[in-house]
């Protein structure tokens, strides 16, 4: 509120602050998360409950959008089929860098009840799209759900955006001096 | 109509079609049929006042090991009695005439059944996969069927 504040009633010659523009790009980031309105089994039911006025997603600064093409993350909630892997694959390449996958539930962490006998179940999404959090349940309870987008906003806000190469090549290096 | 009754009626017109006829409760009477006739027969339970059997109200099969079966359950809103039709085909070749042209429904059912067990229904005119994906190998639902090791890049066991 301090900053409320001050803008009115600026420091003389106008308000100012000091800090990181990655910093403000990536709280930016964090709080206006888009994701694909995208649901697959039971899981996307209690991801509906998430979405309605109770649970409020949109808290959140989420807005569902129907093309993957405007969507910042994708929610795979529920089993995802062998038939299913292949469009839920182009669906994430369709969308535009930077992109967060958020796992929902067992099936699409692990295959879940289909671990063993499931000949249509693809075990885990990981196995074809990187997921960024996962969230475990069978389904997991809205607050669940809640917390996995707490933590995708928190990797949005420590996310590097300048240099990155260089910071990634530098833990490279870090990396191999250890080995 | 009882099963009994229904079992005599078919038997006086079909007569060697006609296998036999369990009635044990608590399942539902069945009446054992043989595939060659089964279109004639289903046209007759439908047709034939007395019967009515206006609705399949569900098409099925089983892996019985040696041979596969393809189940039918009917029900006649008309006169609310019911009776349940099984054909039994073996593995090696499993073929039965589709009912598709009397029940609209037996469509999608007959689908299934073809793609879960591999039961050929003769006459269909869209017998393709309706769950698994088009170039799906083997019958999903057969006792002796073997999980695939990978399917178009994706492993598929755990």
């Amino acid at each position: 509120m301090g900053l409320l504040n001050r803008l009115g009633d600026p420091y003389e010659g106008g308000g100012y602050f000091l800090g990181k523009l990655e910093d403000l790009l990536n709280w930016g980031r964090s709080k206006s998360d888009w994701y694909l309105q995208f649901g697959l089994a039971c899981c996307a039911i209690e991801f509906m409950a998430v979405n309605a006025p109770h649970f409020d997603f949109m808290r959140f600064g989420t807005i569902p959008r129907t093309s993957p093409r405007q969507a910042d993350f994708i929610i795979v909630s529920g089993t995802v089929t062998l038939k299913m892997a292949e469009r839920v694959k182009r669906l994430y390449e369709q969308m535009a860098e930077p992109k967060y996958v958020i796992s929902m539930g067992s099936c699409s962490n692990c295959g879940g009840p289909y671990w063993e006998h499931g000949y249509h179940v693809l075990k885990g999404v990981d196995r074809i799209i990187p997921v960024d959090v996962y969230v475990p349940g069978c389904p997991p309870r809205p607050e669940a759900l809640e917390e996995g987008m707490i933590l995708l906003q928190k990797k949005i806000r420590h996310e590097d955006i300048f240099n990155k190469r260089k910071k990634l090549a530098e833990e490279d290096r870090l990396l191999a001096l250890k080995k | 109509m009882q099963a009994q009754e229904i079992f005599d009626k078919l038997k006086e017109q079909f007569g060697e079609s006609i296998i036999s006829l369990t009635d044990t409760a608590p399942s539902d009477a069945f009446i054992i049929v043989a595939g060659g006739n089964l279109f004639d027969i289903c046209q007759y339970l439908r047709d034939t006042d007395g019967m009515e059997f206006d609705y399949l109200v569900n098409l099925s099969a089983l892996d019985l090991g040696e041979n596969l079966a393809s189940v039918y359950h009917f029900y006649s809103m008309n006169l609310q009695h019911r009776i349940v039709l099984k054909v039994i085909v073996p593995k090696d070749n499993p073929s039965v005439p589709s009912v598709e042209t009397i029940w609209r429904t037996a469509d999608w059912m007959e689908r299934e059944a073809f793609d879960m067990m591999g039961i050929i229904y003769e006459g269909h005119h869209n017998l393709i996969r309706i769950l698994s994906p088009y170039d799906w190998e083997g019958y999903p639902l057969r006792k002796d069927y073997v999980t695939p090791e990978e399917y178009h890049g994706m492993r598929v066991p755990y």
